[in-house]
């Protein structure tokens, strides 16, 4: 009886060892872990310590009329930037750029027809090449297409270099914003509920045609040095969302939502971007 | 049994410090392993910069020492070193290739270093 007894607790005083010595080895040799909060910086693209004012000019907008585009560009902009970016934002009415290329593109076909070509058609077609002849500009933007012949407005140094004497010589933004509606149909991949014969509820991935619709977002921010009208760099994106057919999402919701994911690529251009993430620190 | 309970802890010790290795009892380890516990707790606080200093000594001390190249790597991201961040975290990936905490901190910061790069590449 004694000596089982003794058995009993030398086992127990063994395990107890073990363990114990187990313990402390992993405290001496295996890893801690510590997670910590990190926010990792990245550097702005552009270098804007030249400017301490940024003008968020205005946009020449198309596309879809269910929503002011270029209003709510200019104002979606200048809020992010007043919270997120070290420039203070100049607070101006949203320049009608449409109106303005119009105006410019007018006053320069008066010029070509006020100074004839002295020597026949061929003169006339070099001088229609000129980057600053005339040419048609439509009205309406409906697609990509229609935004080119807008491209020269940003080329206009001198157009510019008077803004930014206006608003002493900020850093402008402008650019162009096409927001058109989309419609798209396929096969699509989606989860679909699944129960067997025992009534066990299962998801499994079925490919299903469906019609579905949306909207496309295509921003080109122009970033120019207002104190010499001269384009300093340009940002494309082109970002678009697509619903069940049946879905009504409005066109403001939608392109809010497009914009939230063009937006930190906008701020990443003039300011620094801290990036928070959890690390694990090890010991 | 009062011998068997002797041998078999004392094997269990010989087995535990085959595992532990050398670094562990050596004082360089040791002195090591303090700066970087230090640096823990700095950074803990919020005291990047003295971390990234525990760490380096650590480094200087064990240059084998995975975890505080781990840290370091750490560290110098959270201070938009990235140049430094990437080799820290490779050197730490060199010495313990199977971790799979430094692996995934490697990844989530490539992850944030690839935007970076990108944003520089962009005209």
């Amino acid at each position: 009886m004694t000596a089982r007894f003794r058995r009993k607790t030398s086992r127990k005083l063994a395990i107890a060892g073990v363990a114990a010595v187990m313990a402390a080895f992993s405290a001496a040799c295996g890893t801690e872990l510590y997670e910590v909060p990190v926010e990792t910086p990245i550097p702005a693209k552009l270098d804007v310590s030249a400017f301490q004012r940024v003008l968020v000019a205005g946009f020449v907008a198309g596309g879809t009329e269910d929503v002011d585009t270029n209003q709510e560009t200019v104002r979606l902009l200048r809020s992010q930037m007043r919270t997120k970016s070290g420039l203070r934002v100049i607070d101006a009415d949203p320049m009608q750029l449409i109106e303005i290329a119009q105006e410019q593109n007018k006053a320069a076909t008066a010029t070509a027809d006020s100074n004839p070509p002295a020597e026949g058609p061929s003169v006339r077609t070099t001088a229609a090449a000129d980057s600053t002849a005339a040419t048609v500009l439509p009205q309406k933007i409906k697609d990509e297409k229609d935004l080119e012949p807008y491209d020269r407005l940003f080329a206009n140094t001198a157009y510019w270099k008077r803004i930014g004497e206006e608003y002493q010589n900020p850093l402008i933004v402008t650019g162009s914003v096409l927001f058109t509606p989309r419609t798209s149909s396929g096969l699509v991949t989606r989860e679909t509920e699944v129960y067997d014969g025992l009534g066990r509820r299962r998801v499994v991935p079925t490919r299903v045609f469906m019609e579905r619709k949306g909207f496309m977002l295509r921003p080109k921010f122009v970033f120019i040095d207002g104190r010499t009208g001269a384009t300093i760099s340009s940002l494309s994106r082109r970002e678009e969302v697509l619903y069940n057919a049946q879905n009504e999402t409005p066109a403001l919701s939608s392109y809010f939502e497009l914009m939230d994911r063009i937006v930190p690529d906008f701020l990443g251009t003039l300011s620094t971007q801290k990036i928070k993430g959890t690390r694990v620190l090890l010991k | 049994m009062n011998l068997s309970l002797t041998r078999s802890l004392a094997l269990l010790l010989v087995a535990g410090a085959a595992v532990c290795a050398t670094p562990l009892l050596a004082d360089i380890r040791s002195d090591a392993r303090e700066q970087v516990e230090f640096g823990i707790n700095v950074a803990q606080r919020g005291l990047w910069r003295e971390a990234i200093y525990r760490w380096e000594k650590a480094v200087e001390l064990d240059p084998q020492y995975a975890a505080a190249f781990n840290d370091l790597g750490i560290a110098y991201e959270h201070e938009g070193q990235l140049d430094k961040a990437r080799k820290a975290y490779e050197k730490a990936l060199a010495l313990d290739p199977n971790n799979a905490q430094i692996r995934q901190n490697y990844d989530l910061f490539k992850e944030i270093n690839d935007r970076a790069v990108q944003t520089k590449d962009k005209p």
